[in-house]
């Protein structure tokens, strides 16, 4: 690096998901998969013990990933590899930076360590990327440091109708702060329970400050391509592709969708025979209890 | 009044949309090009950052690796744009497909993971005032050949370079407001316009 160089600002943070934007995020638990993915097209990796739907299955406290899974992995591609670390802990997200992993992913889908704060991601040169369901929740974690926002869905349920809920709830309520004249915007801002500096900026800009990708319950092609038209910057897969038959193709499959998200002859080719998808959960049957989508505060 | 240039942004993944604005500001006609055929009647391309083992295979995928090649017009790549547009990436992905157009042999993630990410200062040729300069997991020119011009460097290595009509970058010029590198690739692209004619 060369002298007068400054490292972890911002633009430095946010743009490493520019140069995601138009890509798919992959879970994966170990190095045999993180190549599959690499190999399919995926802009990312994140690396994890358990894919959403294993820690639905199997219960217990989910953590953040051993050290020597995750530099297995960082080992295995060239690609970006993220982590998660649990929301709060701010020790895991110290550990994740340790290990210099490209993103670390503050998230629900691991079980909360903190019911009241967030990690200060400020503190980090390593960027975060955290989930959100509303523009108050996306704003709230813009404004204690992180670089990118993911819509949540419902994790490991394979649904994709919360991932739906989430976007049309951020990219609508945005739509409407554009309307609203400034003295509207304090109250609003009082609403949406964030930062009066950052409704004003999305007021004006009409977009989030940091790149938006949508999560939890993409399964197909036809997922991903929907996210897209919906306003999605990328995609994050997660059982998705490794819960479903032949994982490689479904990831190919993913990955063309994500790109050609507006041409529909591609979508209908990239669609065909690629075996089964991964069963799921409709998120109507799930209890609140078991639902993720409301971690996070 | 001037017909404005038609630019193709390569929009397979990455940053686009950033190169896009940038060409805006500048007066260009923009065109997107995710298939061959929209190659079609551009005066120049821009490849963009993003991961190039992602826009590498997708251009493989949809042909577009050989419609680039057989593109006359001028090109400008940013990081993942200048790994693909090199002849050799020197720390071997496992046969990661490349266009292989200008003699520049590049190392991939150079400077080191996210942590080590930055901005700086650069001096660049032609330029009086310095380039504020923003580096992403970005690779650096290992080696150039012959008809390779140096343009820029950082820490000891070749950051901006251009040979014929192409011009590369390690860094992402479209993530700043400061237009030169741009208009610097204009300019190239009317050149190679005048040679064409």
């Amino acid at each position: 690096m060369p002298a007068m160089a400054e490292i972890g600002t911002m633009r430095v943070k946010s743009g490493l998901a520019e140069m995601l934007k138009g890509g798919v995020i992959m879970d994966v638990v170990n190095a045999d998969q993180a190549k599959i993915a690499e190999e399919a097209g995926a802009c990312a990796v994140m690396a994890l013990e358990r894919v959403p739907a294993d820690i639905r299955v199997q219960g217990g406290v989910a953590r953040m990933s051993d050290p020597d899974m995750i530099k297995g992995i960082q080992a295995a591609v060239t690609i970006p590899v993220m982590a998660k670390c649990r929301i709060g802990h701010f020790a895991e997200a110290q550990i994740l930076q340790a290990l210099e992993v490209d993103y670390i992913d503050e998230s629900e889908v691991l079980t909360p360590a903190d019911l009241e704060n967030h990690v200060d991601k400020w503190k980090y040169t390593v960027p975060f990327v955290c989930g959100a369901t509303n523009l108050g929740e996306a704003l709230r974690r813009l404004g204690e440091g992180a670089a990118m926002i993911r819509t949540k869905g419902e994790a490991g349920t394979g649904d994709i109708v919360n991932a739906v809920t989430h976007m049309r709830s951020v990219f609508g309520t945005i739509r409407r702060l554009g309307s609203m004249v400034e003295e509207e915007l304090y109250s609003e801002a009082k609403r949406l329970q964030a930062p009066y500096e950052l409704v004003k900026w999305v007021a004006e800009n009409g977009r989030l400050p940091v790149v938006t990708f949508t999560a939890g319950g993409i399964a197909t092609p036809a997922d991903a391509a929907l996210c897209m038209q919906l306003g999605a910057d990328g995609v994050f897969v997660g059982s998705g592709i490794f819960k479903a038959g032949n994982p490689a193709q479904r990831a190919r499959a993913i990955v063309e969708a994500t790109t050609h998200f507006n041409d529909p002859e591609i979508l209908a080719r990239v669609s065909a025979g690629l075996g089964e998808a991964m069963v799921g959960i409709s998120t109507a049957s799930l209890k609140p209890e078991q639902l993720l989508e409301t971690r996070g505060w | 009044m001037e017909k404005p240039l038609r630019i193709g942004v390569l929009a397979l993944q990455g940053d686009f949309r950033e190169h896009a604005a940038m060409l805006r500001r500048l007066d260009a006609a923009v065109v997107e090009v995710r298939l061959p055929g929209q190659l079609d009647g551009l005066d120049g391309l821009i490849i963009p950052g993003g991961e190039s083992t992602t826009i590498g295979k997708l251009a493989a995928m949809y042909g577009l690796d050989d419609a680039i090649r057989a593109f006359r017009g001028a090109i400008f790549g940013t990081c993942a744009g200048l790994i693909l547009l090199a002849r050799e990436a020197v720390d071997g992905t496992h046969g990661q497909p490349l266009l292989g157009l200008v003699d520049i042999a590049v190392r991939r993630n150079a400077f080191g993971r996210q942590v080590a990410s930055f901005e700086a200062d650069l001096e660049v040729e032609g330029e009086p005032e310095p380039v504020h300069a923003v580096f992403i997991r970005a690779p650096w020119v290992e080696s150039a050949g012959p008809g390779v011009q140096v343009l820029a460097e950082a820490a000891g290595h070749a950051v901006l370079a251009r040979e014929g009509r192409y011009l590369v970058a390690a860094f992402h010029p479209e993530l700043t407001g400061d237009t030169r590198i741009h208009e610097q690739f204009l300019d190239l692209v009317r050149e190679e316009q005048g040679v064409r004619a």
